[in-house]
């Protein structure tokens, strides 16, 4: 199986991968406080109907946030 | 030192402060402990609500009355939004009226690790912490286990676990604060950098491996297949519109029947008072004034009881996340965010606690778009006037079985009310000018059954500020307008008797007819008469007589005092009492065209008028509160008053 990065905003519903970094601090603050941490596993669940943004699961429970705010979390899928 | 006095046999009084996360039935469990002894406060120089409640236990020495305070849900002390700052402030500052004895912190016990984060920096403040794991039996049943006593031994807290929903283990708890070692503990030292949040949730995991064990237990995932419903591209939108349509459907068709039983009651009691009571200034003061002002309000208890009924159930079970998500995106096109679908939908209960619920937009150019817009929310005050004004002017026909026309009208003025937010919005996106970034970084809670304590409790609280808060505006205002439409500048009363009094004129009529045309001369040579006829010649245009610009004017104080205050006119403009406000103005003569005062156009004027003008006083308080300058307020009753007057007048040009 090959290891790829890309940013989380790049999944596909359905898809699961593995936090990798931040490239934004502020935004890094917010969703490390809320369990987005380098290393958690991370499951995009769903796209909104009109494109963003998203739902992921990570760490038990359900987080929405925006595409451009998934867009600084880079992910190894 | 203070920490060491915390919990001695003496103590007998014991302060201890709710903490958690949101979502995890912290709410819930604050009712179980307190019942109905709470009440709703705010904090000193902010706006945060602050929930308080009094509940009484033994701890084996003697009885204990314990004050608890329900912080605001956070996920971090590091102070983001207001509610975070505080619960942080309270904790942290042992100078705060507030600061408590011991934290109760409340967590969800599938969700542990986010949990404890938040958890593990109120230890670090130095108050001792006694940790809740709610819910259980939800992570039991997703094969969650827990070791509570090893956990209390890794965190050096007691842990208790409960089911709040189903109030099982508050005793525990309770026995649990009662013999809490007050010595200070610390879980982490160190700044809460980026790197800090990371070192914490490493610790925390450390923990969790040896406390917690998963066993996966596949279960159809009932939150997901909702989701795949209620966000989709079709449905997700159909069904919000048909929630709403139903909402307003049975608010109308619910609350016909207590309506009609209050409307009556009140009919009877003003009987039953004027035959008691000898004839006077103050058993008309009575009847006139007060009872007829305040029948006027009451009457609407059942529709906004409904209203926040349901707005209840729509954030309790958690669709109203769901609202927010599938419309962040139109939002954004106007200068909102989804997180402003909350004060929004909360705006068509009461714009009051709508603008205060703004706080969790973080984004300060669209909280501040959101507070300027929300009163445009066809708020549960407007329903009184709408009500009022439709069953005048509207056939009362039905089709479809279900659907009647008056409910259609009214769905119309929400809708138009919905359509002035979103213009305005659109216009103040261009005119304030922002670089800060905007988010919508939220937790989307799973679906949960309604919890009917809480969402009871919500009402009553609601309806205890409506008839208390409200109705003390609406018994001065009756008062003074019963004053101002019973007494006239000069000899006017005195010359429009002796005019009756004539025998030429006592005996052209009937005794009734003369007793309604001296009380209606009289309203009009009265100072409340004299006010309305000034304002007359700006309002005309829009349809109004002086008698609806009284109505203006002391509605500017609420908007539902126009029914209160119309029901004063037509007490005292008319000697006739069994009849109710609605009957008094259907028969109304307009008497220069002849026709009903109450046309088409009229009612619908006024409608519009209502729909789109400042006229809250409260709500200009609290804009004032949340802005924390007066320009905000200004703006907003300047744009308001100007885009109801124009609409009205365009509106009553049209169709007259």
């Amino acid at each position: 199986m090959s290891i790829s990065t890309c940013f989380l905003s790049e999944l596909k519903a359905g898809d699961s991968a593995v936090i990798e970094s931040f490239s934004e601090n502020e935004i890094s603050e917010k969703l490390m406080e809320m369990g987005c941490l380098p290393g958690e596993a991370v499951k995009l669940e769903r796209i909104a109907p009109l494109g963003d943004p998203l739902i992921i699961s990570i760490s038990g429970y359900e987080l929405s946030l925006r595409k451009a705010e998934a867009a600084t979390v880079l992910v190894k899928k | 030192m203070e920490e060491a006095a915390v919990i001695t046999p003496s103590k007998t009084k014991l302060k201890i402060a709710l903490a958690g996360n949101p979502n995890s039935g912290k709410s819930t469990f604050f009712n179980n402990l307190t019942g109905l002894n709470q009440k709703v406060g705010n904090y000193p120089g902010v706006t945060v609500d602050k929930k308080t409640g009094t509940c009484f236990f033994e701890n084996g020495s003697g009885k204990i009355t314990a004050e608890i305070i329900d912080l605001p849900g956070a996920y971090s002390v590091k102070s983001k939004s207001e509610d975070e700052r505080i619960a942080a402030e309270v904790i942290s500052n042992h100078k705060n009226k507030d600061h408590p004895d011991v934290i109760v912190y409340v967590a969800d016990a599938s969700n542990l690790k986010r949990a404890l984060f938040y958890c593990t920096q109120l230890i670090d403040l130095g108050k001792p912490v006694v940790l809740v794991l709610n819910m259980i039996d939800i992570a039991q049943e997703k094969g969650i286990k827990i070791d509570f006593e090893k956990l209390s031994e890794e965190l050096g807290t007691p842990v208790v676990s409960t089911n709040a929903r189903k109030n099982i283990g508050t005793e525990k708890v309770l026995s649990a604060i009662g013999s809490i070692d007050p010595a200070k503990n610390i879980f982490l030292n160190g700044t809460e950098n980026g790197n800090a949040i990371y070192l914490r949730y490493k610790k925390i995991d450390e923990i969790l491996q040896k406390c917690v064990s998963k066993s996966p237990i596949e279960k159809p995932d009932f939150t997901k297949k909702l989701d795949a419903v209620f966000t989709h591209k079709i449905w997700g939108f159909a069904i919000f519109l048909g929630v709403l349509l139903l909402i307003f459907q049975a608010i109308f068709s619910l609350s016909e029947y207590p309506m009609q039983w209050i409307e009556s009651s009140f009919i009877l009691l003003n009987d039953f008072i004027s035959n008691q009571l000898p004839e006077g200034a103050l058993t008309d003061l009575l009847t006139n004034g007060i009872l007829a002002g305040l029948s006027g309000v009451l009457v609407f208890i059942p529709q906004i009881a409904l209203l926040f009924f349901f707005i209840a159930i729509l954030e309790d079970t958690g669709y109203m996340a769901r609202v927010s998500f599938i419309t962040d995106k139109i939002m954004r096109k106007f200068g909102l965010n989804g997180r402003s679908v909350v004060p929004l939908i909360s705006g068509v209960a009461c714009a009051v606690p709508a603008i205060m619920s703004a706080r969790t937009i973080g984004n300060r150019k669209e909280r501040l778009i959101t507070i300027m817009i929300t009163p445009l929310m066809t708020c549960s005050a407007r329903l009184p006037v709408y009500i009022l004004l439709i069953s005048l002017v509207i056939p009362n026909q039905k089709f479809l079985g279900f659907f009647t026309l008056q409910g259609i009208v009214l769905m119309g003025m929400y809708l138009l009310g919905f359509v002035a937010v979103f213009g305005a919005a659109f216009v103040f996106k261009f005119v304030l000018k922002s670089k800060e970034r905007s988010y919508f970084i939220m937790e989307m809670p799973t679906y949960k059954m309604p919890r009917w304590k809480n969402i009871g409790l919500t009402i009553l609280e609601k309806i205890k500020v409506f008839t208390y808060d409200v109705g003390k505006v609406i018994i001065a205002i009756s008062i003074v307008l019963w004053a101002l439409a019973s007494y006239g500048p000069g000899d006017s009363f005195e010359q429009i008797e002796k005019k009756y009094n004539n025998p030429e004129v006592a005996y052209s009529h009937s005794p009734e007819i003369l007793a309604n045309k001296m009380a209606s001369e009289k309203l009009e040579a009265s100072y409340a008469g004299v006010f309305g006829k000034a304002i007359e010649p700006i309002i005309k245009p829009l349809g109004f007589d002086w008698k609806i610009g009284i109505a203006l004017i002391t509605s500017f104080a609420a908007r539902e005092v126009f029914v209160g205050t119309m029901a004063t006119i037509y007490s005292i403009g008319d000697a006739d009492d069994t009849l109710s406000i609605r009957q008094k103005m259907m028969a109304e003569i307009n008497p220069e065209t002849g026709g009903k005062v109450y046309s088409l156009a009229v009612g619908l004027s006024l409608m519009v008028f209502y729909a789109f003008a400042m006229q809250c006083m409260s709500t200009l308080a609290v804009v004032f509160r949340e802005t924390k300058h007066w320009k905000w307020p200004l703006i907003q009753l300047v744009y308001m008053t100007a885009l109801a007057y124009l609409s009205s007048l365009l509106a009553f040009q049209f169709l007259k």
